[in-house]
Formats: structure tokens, C-alpha cells, sequence
């Protein structure tokens, strides 16, 4: 298009600037902020010097390593469910059984909801003296007395990680099962001419395929969850003593229930640290994916 | 054939699915339960699932106990509505330029607005506290509404940018040839023939708005007029005694237009928000 050619050169960075205008103000530059922030002793008062490197000399001496240690495992440990059970969920909805189609609309609730409406309904079921986890354990008979599953150190971390995996669970299904349906049925129906056996099938040809949305499902699911803030909060605020402090809620503590601004700050570096590092591995398996297969454009 | 399942397939399939949906179904049906229960009920030990005397009191009675309930409500709805419509202003164009233009370092723009999606507003809170501090913000609709908007913007732009290269491109050469501005296409040419996948931003976008509004909310917001549902209730979480059956009773009515819009729309939300999955 000749006549176009002039217009060409300014018209799509107009179209980007209302996206750039609220990337820059609400993201970019308040990264920017925390980076310099954390240099500095600011805190409630609005004035501040600049510190070096105090508040990241403070945070390594004390618990913060047994504060990432932690965010590691909850992390892990909720992945790690959230992958099995999701994989397994997504199998079951993409058998051609009757009522499939139900079947599919039913699993999805826990993920439209607001996060924290769903968490208030899993405080309740915690409860000790009369939820109904405890109730029913103690009907038959797991449990001899009421147990507040919230306040012990072993189970609240649980407790935080089941809420977690119901909350991701739904998205992991149909986002798996999403990838199972588009895989070819000819594929399918060779192998079975073939006289393999329906377990053969999924081990050969439903697995290997659906791989690498396994992994970018997982790597995502990774970082949802190092980013979850809602969940803790609500049940426990961290506790009991520290046992379900992660990052997130450690510098969520310290920069706005303690108002150490700078501290904080310094902390929320080493999430974007963190996250930046997930976030490269997750370009790096999308080219690779895209390279190993040229129509796998995602 | 090659999708006949013997009995005990059928056996073992079904019962998977029925232990799968009752870990995430039985939250909701507890919550129900416990909304029909009088509160001497539930506090009753042992523990019981039904109770004699249920009824819908606590449907009446939270609206008392709760005096904003509605509010929150409508507050939850509003900054909603104005995260999706602000984002689909930042999400329409620039989705438009990233599946149309050829211009330098397009690919790595898309790269570095993707990765925005990476992080979450819990990593950004503390600048962002302060800063609206600083300008006076705290305590608006805009220092909820603000954030928001910037975490739907990388996912919308990436689910629409995929509809938008579908589109052939001959659509908008006719229109030019025929003299018609750039602009003008963008809104009478290509908004009407990519309205579907609009509506998949739209509805991906509104969901994560009004599931995602808690920290926000809690952390720039202190006037109760202003709080959004989750905010509003979590004050009644946090009591000594919590009035279960109202708050749960709540919680449910809450939920409900989300559950109202998914249940009509589910085909399209289930189509955002797994994208990508299915390969373009």
C-alpha cells in the first residue's frame, strides 16, 4: 500500500501508547521506585537517606533464607499437586463417557470466584470445633478431638497448600485437556487399529504430546504461586509463627504492617529476582518448543 | 470401536470424576449448607452436616448485620467494569499493532508486555503505596481500579492479537483503498469483524478483575464505602466469633454474577483464559 507507506512509520506506536502510558506508570516506573527505594531507610516519615546496601546485608543475616527456603517448598509442593491432580482431572473429562459436557462445566467454579470468597469457605472448613474437615475426621475416627488444622505449624502449611492446589487445580485441567483435544484423533485410531491397548495409547501418544503444555503449564503454575498473596493472608497472615511466611507475605509484613518501607523494598527485589529468572526460563522453553515443532506458535 | 469403554472402565471413569468434583464442588456445598443453618447449629458439637430447623434467615438477616453489603457489592461490580473497559482501550489498539504493523522491535515490546504478566500486584505494592500517598490517591475507586487494569492488559493483548492476525488482511487494504483512515478502520472495519474475540478479552479481562481485587483493596483503601466484597467481608472473617451461616450466605450471593455470567458464557471463558494451549 503506497499511500500508506508514510503513515506507516508513526501510526503503530500510536496505537501502543495508551497500553505503554499504563505499563510505564503502574509498572515500570514503580519497579524502578522499589529498586532505588531499596537503598534508602524510608519508612513512614517522608524524608529518607540512602543506606548502600544495609537493607540487603540485614535481610541475609536474619531469616530471610529460611524465608526463601520456605516460599520454595510451598511453592513446589503446591506445583507438584496442582500438575498431578490436574493431569489426572484432565484424562477423566477427556473420556467420551455421558455427561462429559457437565462434567466440564462443573470443575471451573473454584477458578472464576474471587480467590478470597473461596478461602473464607476453606476458613470455615478448618475450623476445629466445628468444621467440616475436623468433623468428619473425627467421625471416622482419623482424629479423637477437635483439631484446629490453622494453628499448628505443619498443618497450617498444609492447610495453605490445599486451598492453593483447589484454586489452581480447575485451570490446570482444562488447559490440559484443552492441549488432549487438539491432538489428532487419526493418531488415535492408527494406534488402535494397531492393537495398542488404551493405557499403551496414553503412554505413547497422549503424553509425549500434551509434554509441552505440561510444561508451560507448570512453569505458569510456578509462578502464580511464588506471586499468592490472598490465600495465606486470610488463613493464617503468615503464621502460626512464621510457619506459612513466604515472600510475598514477608515483604507484604514488613513494608505495610511495619511500614519499613526501605526493608520491604529490598525484598521485593529479590522476588523480581526471582521472578524475573522464572520468567526467562519460560521465554527459553517457548522457543524451544516453537523450534522443535514450526506450527507450535504459542 | 475406538471409544467403547468395558463396564468397569465406565466404573473406574465415573468414580474418578466423582472423587475429582467432590474436592471442587464441596467447598460450594458446605457453604450452602452452612448458609441454610441456624447459628446454634453449627456451633454444635459432635459435628453434623444438616441441621433440624435450616432455612434462608441468614439471606434476610446478613443485609442487617452487614449494613454495606450492598455497597461492596456494587463496589466490586463498578471497579470491575472500569478495569475492563480501561483495559480494553489499552488492549484493542495495541493488540491491533502487534498482529498488523511491521515496526522495529515489535516482537521484543510483545516479549517485554508479556512478561508484565509475570508479576503480580503484591510485588509492586509497596512503590505503588507510596506514590499514591504521595499524590493523594489512597482511599479512591482509582487506587483500586489502576492496578487492576495494568494486570489485564498483557493477557488481553496477547488472546486478541491471535484473533486479529486470523482476520485476513484484505478487509482493511479495501478500506484504505477506499480512502478510509487508519483509525477509522481500526474501529468501523476491524472492531465489528473481530467482535467475538473482543468478547472473550472482555469477559477473561472482567473475571480476573473482580476475582483479583483483595490486595488493592486492602492495602490502598481504608473507607468502608469504598470496599469491594472481598475487603468488606474479610472484616467479618477476621472477629473473635464469626457469624458463619451470614458470611457464607454472603459470600454465595457475591459469587453469583460471576457464577451467571460463566455458566452462559462458559464456551468463550473457557477459550480465553486456556489459550494457547490449542495451538494457533
Amino acid at each position: 500500500m503506497a499511500h500508506t507507506a508514510k503513515q506507516k512509520d508513526y501510526f503503530p506506536y500510536l496505537l501502543l501508547v495508551p497500553a505503554t502510558l499504563v505499563m510505564v506508570s503502574i509498572v515500570a516506573y514503580p519497579l524502578f521506585e522499589t529498586f532505588r527505594l531499596s537503598f534508602t531507610n524510608t519508612s513512614m516519615s517522608p524524608n529518607y537517606e540512602y543506606v548502600g546496601l544495609a537493607n540487603y546485608e540485614k535481610i541475609m543475616s536474619r531469616r530471610f533464607p529460611e524465608v526463601i527456603a520456605r516460599t520454595f517448598y510451598w511453592m513446589g509442593l503446591s506445583v507438584a499437586l496442582k500438575m498431578l491432580i490436574g493431569t489426572l482431572g484432565a484424562v477423566l473429562l477427556n473420556a467420551m463417557v455421558p455427561g462429559r459436557a457437565l462434567f466440564r462445566i462443573l470443575v471451573m467454579p473454584p477458578w472464576v470466584i474471587p480467590i478470597a470468597i473461596g478461602v473464607f469457605i476453606w476458613g470455615w472448613m478448618y475450623n476445629g470445633q466445628f468444621g467440616m474437615l475436623s468433623g468428619i475426621a473425627q467421625r471416622i475416627g482419623i482424629l479423637s478431638g477437635p483439631f484446629e488444622f490453622l494453628a499448628y505449624k505443619n498443618s497450617a502449611f498444609m492447610a495453605t497448600i490445599v486451598t492453593d492446589v483447589w484454586i489452581g487445580v480447575p485451570m490446570v485441567t482444562l488447559y490440559l485437556l484443552a492441549a488432549m483435544q487438539s491432538i489428532s484423533r487419526d493418531l488415535y485410531e492408527a494406534a488402535w487399529v494397531d492393537g495398542a491397548s488404551r493405557f499403551y495409547r496414553f503412554r505413547r501418544i497422549t503424553l509425549p504430546l500434551i509434554f509441552p503444555s505440561i510444561a508451560t503449564m507448570a512453569l505458569l503454575s510456578a509462578i502464580a504461586t511464588f506471586n499468592s498473596f490472598d490465600i495465606i493472608w486470610i488463613l493464617t497472615e503468615g503464621g502460626p509463627r512464621g510457619a506459612t511466611t513466604t515472600m510475598i507475605i514477608d515483604t507484604y509484613k514488613t513494608a505495610i504492617s511495619r511500614f519499613k518501607y526501605g526493608e520491604g523494598a529490598a525484598r521485593t527485589v529479590m522476588i523480581v529476582l526471582f521472578l524475573g529468572s522464572f520468567t526467562f526460563i519460560y521465554f527459553v522453553l517457548l522457543s524451544r518448543l516453537a523450534k522443535r515443532s514450526p506450527n507450535n506458535a504459542a | 470401536m475406538l471409544h467403547k469403554y468395558r463396564w468397569y472402565e465406565y466404573v473406574l471413569i465415573y468414580f474418578g470424576v466423582a472423587v475429582f468434583l467432590t474436592f471442587v464442588l464441596a467447598p460450594f456445598v458446605e457453604a450452602f449448607v452452612v448458609s441454610l443453618r441456624p447459628l446454634s447449629g453449627l456451633f454444635s458439637i459432635p459435628y453434623k452436616f444438616i441441621t433440624d430447623e435450616m432455612s434462608f434467615e441468614a439471606y434476610f438477616s446478613m443485609w442487617k448485620n452487614v449494613p454495606l453489603l450492598w455497597r461492596y457489592m456494587l463496589n466490586s461490580f463498578f471497579i470491575a467494569t472500569v478495569v475492563t473497559a480501561l483495559g480494553l482501550l489499552c488492549i484493542i489498539p495495541a493488540a491491533y499493532a502487534f498482529a498488523r504493523f511491521e515496526f522495529p522491535a515489535r516482537n521484543s515490546l510483545l516479549g517485554i508486555f508479556i512478561a508484565v504478566n509475570m508479576f503480580s500486584g503484591a510485588v509492586l505494592i509497596i512503590p505503588l503505596f507510596k506514590l499514591m500517598q504521595q499524590y493523594g490517591l489512597l482511599n479512591t475507586y482509582f487506587a483500586m481500579i489502576a492496578p487492576g487494569t495494568a494486570f489485564v492488559i498483557p493477557t488481553g493483548i496477547w488472546l486478541l492479537r491471535s484473533y486479529l492476525v486470523r482476520i485476513p488482511k484484505e478487509l482493511e487494504e479495501a478500506a484504505w483503498v477506499d480512502g478510509a483512515g487508519k483509525i477509522y478502520t481500526l474501529v468501523r472495519v476491524i472492531i465489528p469483524v473481530a467482535l467475538p474475540g473482543i468478547v472473550v478479552v472482555t469477559i477473561t479481562a472482567f473475571i480476573t478483575a473482580y476475582a483479583q481485587q483483595f490486595i488493592y483493596a486492602l492495602t490502598f483503601n481504608s473507607v468502608n464505602e469504598l470496599n469491594p466484597l472481598p475487603v468488606g467481608l474479610f472484616q467479618f472473617f477476621g472477629r473473635q466469633s464469626v457469624v458463619w451461616n451470614e458470611l457464607m450466605a454472603a459470600s454465595l450471593v457475591g459469587i453469583l454474577p460471576v457464577l451467571f455470567v460463566y455458566v452462559f458464557l462458559q464456551r468463550y471463558i473457557v477459550a480465553g483464559l486456556t489459550a494457547g494451549a490449542v495451538k494457533e
